[in-house]
């Protein structure tokens, strides 16, 4: 008895004393798997207000990570006709825009998301649609033409919003997905 | 006895009058900024029903929408909401009286003119045009 006593004893005086390096320990953070859930699952939202507010006023403010900086950067530069409109901006905006989507864009992201938008694309293309994109394709290819092009309340697939509830946070989770006049998609 | 009537009415109507005068500051200040510029190009004055005229004029272009006007988007009346012809994004209505921000900023006024004088005519608008514009959409004829 005394004999078990004593071994128990000792073994949680060890387990006790080497809690604080366990629990001092820096490399561990709730945050970090919190950070690591949302990288794993989706895309970053847009964050900066210049982009938002510009890229913004006429359909909904893409986030950079869907596209790779060589793409971003063609679109930048030809604002004047930009998909039949003229977005065209002043040289400081310019830059300023710039600056956030080529550091922010899909090859530089380590967002879940964003790497599959970018490892579809060949190496040798700069598509500057994303709709155009293969990975998007594919994760639409089961939606009729009636609910998209066909729904007045949608027109295109680049309103991403009109169906994407959360879009704006950055989560383009299926199970928040609902197409105006047809309800909740289910896969 | 005259006086006290005279100064209890001041003191009542130069602060109302002066408060008034301050809400529409605003769009004043950044419209009449536009105007001395248009001036300084040789604008002598600016026009209301020019200016509507030239809104509601049709254009022809060879792109997407044969036809093109302001009130494509901005439909025809400054009070209503208006739609992105594409995107079908909202559009707050033009007129001040409806929209406060509308008029209050010189870049915003700028960038906008630029671009949609040159996808709806073709070219950026002359001086003269725009002064016209503005009083149009500020409902009066300013100078």
């Amino acid at each position: 008895m005394k004999g078990t006593l004593a071994i128990s004893s000792i073994v949680f005086t060890i387990g006790i004393l080497t809690l604080p390096t366990v629990w001092g320990d820096n490399d561990f953070k709730w945050s970090e798997i919190e950070n690591y859930r949302i990288k794993s699952s989706d895309v970053a939202a847009v964050t900066d207000p210049v982009y938002k507010e510009e890229c913004g006023s006429c359909h909904m403010a893409y986030p950079p990570g869907f596209l790779p900086a060589r793409s971003w950067s063609l679109v930048m530069s030809g604002l004047e006709d930009h998909f039949g409109d003229n977005a065209e901006l002043d040289t400081e905006t310019v830059q300023v825009i710039n600056q956030y989507l080529l550091s922010n864009s899909a090859d530089k992201s380590d967002y879940r998301r964003s790497k599959k938008f970018n490892r579809s694309i060949k190496s040798g293309n700069t598509p500057i649609r994303i709709s155009e994109v293969h990975y998007f394709k594919h994760k639409h290819d089961e939606i009729p033409q009636r609910m998209v092009s066909g729904n007045p309340q949608v027109k295109s697939f680049s309103q991403c919003n009109a169906c994407h509830k959360k879009a704006e946070q950055g989560d383009f989770n299926e199970h928040n997905v609902n197409i105006p006049g047809f309800g909740q998609w289910d896969d | 006895m005259k006086y006290k009537i005279i100064i209890s009415n001041l003191l009542i109507s130069l602060p109302l009058s002066l408060s008034i005068m301050n809400i529409s500051q605003a769009e004043t200040t950044t419209v009449n900024k536009l105007l001395d510029s248009y001036k300084s190009q040789g604008v002598i004055s600016a026009n209301a029903k020019q200016g509507e005229i030239l809104w509601k004029k049709k254009f022809k272009n060879t792109g997407e929408f044969s036809s093109r006007s302001c009130t494509t988007c901005h439909t025809n009346n400054l009070t209503q909401t208006g739609k992105h012809i594409k995107t079908n994004k909202t559009i707050k209505p033009m007129s001040p009286a409806v929209t406060p921000e509308r008029l209050t900023k010189v870049k915003k006024i700028n960038k906008w003119f630029k671009r949609n004088c040159k996808w709806t005519i073709g070219r950026e608008c002359t001086a003269q045009e725009k002064a016209n514009i503005l009083s149009y959409i500020e409902n009066k004829s300013t100078f």
